[in-house]
């Protein structure tokens, strides 16, 4: 079943563990063909935010709706169209670079796998690597692979938490192409980050959050830099 | 329910009362002789202790199906009420094990399956304690396994070894001692029913406690 | 076969065929667990070996005992390597059904469990003096029903605990509480089987018991497996 949606928002999103508040409150939305970032420092909740967005936590209140509906009453078809580059990026060291995409794409059920899989190798500029294990490759370019081993499936959201550590210039800008090919699709991506130096043109919008809280929508005038300092540190 | 708790109250106290006298009125019984009153406290103790696991499994189907907090809070009770009765029922077990076959314990079935039920719902209690956040949900698969293995560990055990009094004792005592073990069989229940609601209840409160810790910090 | 249950069995045979490639290649569990195991029936012929004769039934109860102990730590470590880069979480990511995952996974450690046993059989029959191959078929149900049995609810287990605090203290605190059936079972059945009148009868009730067990604990763990494994 394909579930496809034009919008992704967050209502009064809340999750603490024990007495810890992680988020709180969170509410905003994004469209589709949108690159919204998402901002603030180490453990301002990013990661448990894209977290749920994922389903993989389930938020202690409020809900995250897909087009209208919940992960819920979607099911198991939603994360059919998810895709989550995390920052422990997902990938077996001992596998190789083709063999990783081939296990991740047939739990998936994708069809026409072998091309898929030597066009993603292709894509992540590793084509001559692609039967080396993956235990060998630099912290770049496992980056890489796991891009698009996340984008093996073309998720409708994307999520990515830290996309920029580790890659150089040239795989910087690689990666904005690639995001913004993907906008052009209608792919809402959502973009966790501390580093605003490359992510600044890509992004449409941006969220930022710190302690758990939303402290700013992003969206007027000025460069997102100036705005975000002045959030901040101001 | 708030309202049945207090009278509720009243007749578990009024049975631990009299239910005491009449264990003491109760006739002796031939070849066990005192040692054998121990019976009255320790069967519905082992009873309680081999149902409250069902307590605490069917709460937890709830929980993973419902989401039900206060579900969850009647599985963590049940799972603590059933380490309580088997500490009870396991210390009266030996006592009655050196009268009636001289040692302190044996391998029997029911003592055996008391034990390794106890054990499993101890495993449970740690798990709450230690596995950290998160730990209520791992805690419901293992109250619904616990519910499944009881009958396993009963049969496996029986066929192992057989030397316990048979279940058939109780409907075969004589009316008087039947009537103070059915006494203190209700008696106990009620007990059981009481420390379940109190529990639940101290776990609301916590949890409600959590709540408004988290609101005053924003 | 209708079109999803062959999906079922793809999805789990993918995990399998994954598992066992890493494994393979790196054979860290398989070396591990044997080495283990093996010491694990050393230090017992230490203390039940007298005067160079085994004391008689022990050698049932150390066939398990290590079968047991080697099975905890090709668990933990299983998971331990799923946790490594997180793909347990990718996994739980994928659209496939997650009682698939659940099975892939509970067959890739049945296998590694299997190879272990080709090793520690003859290991104990020789150390003990045990005709454990007297009856070779009974034996040999009695291991499969008793290996299956405790990676099922061991895989559900170590799976569920890969995300909380004190894991691998935790593990063998719920899961040896939890097979007691399957151990006793197991060493009752190979009791029966090595005496100098092998009862047969008795072993097949307790191979009968074990796979009704099998049975009981594979539907809850595929029941309960996704809802445990959303945090």
């Amino acid at each position: 079943m394909s579930v496809d949606f034009d919008e992704l928002s967050l209502v009064d999103l809340s999750r603490h563990f024990g007495r810890r508040k992680v988020l709180s409150h969170i509410s905003f939305s994004c469209r589709a063909g949108e690159i919204v970032g998402l901002l603030g420092p180490n453990g301002a909740g990013k990661s448990t935010l894209l977290s749920i967005v994922s389903t993989l936590v389930s938020p202690s209140e409020g809900e995250v709706r897909y087009g209208g509906q919940t992960a819920r009453t979607i099911g198991a078809g939603l994360r059919r169209r998810l895709g989550l580059l995390a920052h422990d990026l997902h990938l077996y060291p001992e596998l190789t670079a083709r063999e990783n995409l081939t296990f991740f794409g047939g739990l998936y059920g994708l069809d026409n796998l072998p091309s898929r899989v030597d066009r993603a190798v292709a894509l992540a500029g590793l084509t001559d690597r692609a039967d080396d294990f993956v235990s060998a490759f630099s912290r770049g370019m496992r980056q890489r692979l796991a891009l698009e081993r996340v984008l093996l499936h073309e998720p409708r959201l994307l999520l990515l938490d830290e996309p920029f550590t580790g890659l150089d210039d040239a795989s910087g800008r690689a990666l904005i192409g690639r995001l913004r090919a993907l906008k052009a699709t209608g792919c809402i991506v959502l973009i966790a980050t501390h580093d605003l130096d490359l992510a600044e043109d890509v992004l449409d919008r941006a969220v930022v959050l710190q302690a758990g809280k939303l402290v700013a929508l992003q969206d007027g005038p000025g460069t997102l830099r100036e705005r975000y300092r002045v959030r901040i540190h101001g | 329910m708030r309202k049945l708790f207090f009278p509720a109250v009243v007749v578990t106290t009024v049975m631990f009362i009299v239910v005491p006298i009449l264990i003491v009125r109760a006739p002796y019984e031939s070849t066990m002789g005192l040692v054998q009153k121990i019976f009255y406290f320790h069967v519905p103790g082992g009873m309680l202790l081999l149902l409250s696991p069902f307590v605490c499994g069917i709460a937890s189907i709830r929980f993973l199906m419902t989401q039900s907090r206060q579900a969850d809070r009647v599985a963590l009770a049940a799972a603590e009420l059933t380490v309580l009765f088997g500490v009870l029922t396991l210390l009266t077990g030996p006592l009655w094990a050196r009268k009636a076959w001289g040692v302190w314990w044996e391998w029997d079935p029911r003592l055996t399956t008391s034990l390794l039920t106890w054990m499993m719902f101890v495993a449970y209690v740690l798990l709450r304690k230690y596995g950290g956040p998160g730990s209520e949900k791992l805690a419901a698969g293992l109250g619904i396994f616990g519910m499944a293995n009881v009958p396993f560990v009963y049969k496996s055990v029986d066929v192992w070894r057989t030397l316990h009094p048979k279940t058939s004792v109780v409907p075969s005592l004589p009316p008087v001692m039947a009537s103070v073990f059915w006494s203190a069989f209700v008696a106990f229940c009620f007990l059981y029913g009481l420390l379940l609601v109190t529990r639940v209840r101290l776990e609301r409160q916590r949890d409600e406690l959590e709540r408004l810790y988290l609101e005053l910090e924003g | 076969m209708n079109a999803s249950m062959s999906q079922f069995l793809r999805v789990a045979w993918i995990v399998v065929k994954k598992d066992l490639t890493v494994e393979v290649r790196s054979r860290e569990i398989l070396y591990t667990t044997l080495f283990f195991s093996v010491s694990c029936v050393l230090v017992f012929a230490i203390a039940f070996v007298r005067q160079g004769r085994p004391l008689s039934d022990a050698a049932a109860g150390i066939l398990w005992v290590a079968v047991q102990f080697s099975g905890t730590l090709a668990l933990g470590r299983t998971f331990e390597r799923e946790r490594h880069t997180e793909t347990l979480r990718a996994l739980m990511l994928a659209p496939a059904d997650r009682p698939a995952i659940y099975l892939g996974k509970l067959l890739g450690i049945f296998a590694l469990l299997s190879v272990a046993e080709v090793i520690l059989l003859p290991a104990v029959t020789l150390l003990f003096r045990a005709p454990l191959l007297a009856r070779p078929l009974p034996m040999i149900l009695l291991l499969v029903s008793g290996t299956i049995g405790f990676c099922a609810v061991g895989t559900l287990f170590a799976a569920m605990l890969a995300r909380a605090r004190s894991r691998d203290v935790l593990l063998p605190v719920l899961l040896y509480p939890m097979t007691i059936p399957v151990m006793i079972g197991g060493v009752m059945g190979t009791v029966a089987l090595t005496q100098p009148e092998p009862q047969e009868a008795l072993a097949w009730f307790w191979i009968n018991l074990l796979v009704f067990w099998d049975v009981v604990f594979i539907t809850l763990s595929m029941w309960t497996f996704d809802p445990l494994m959303t945090e």
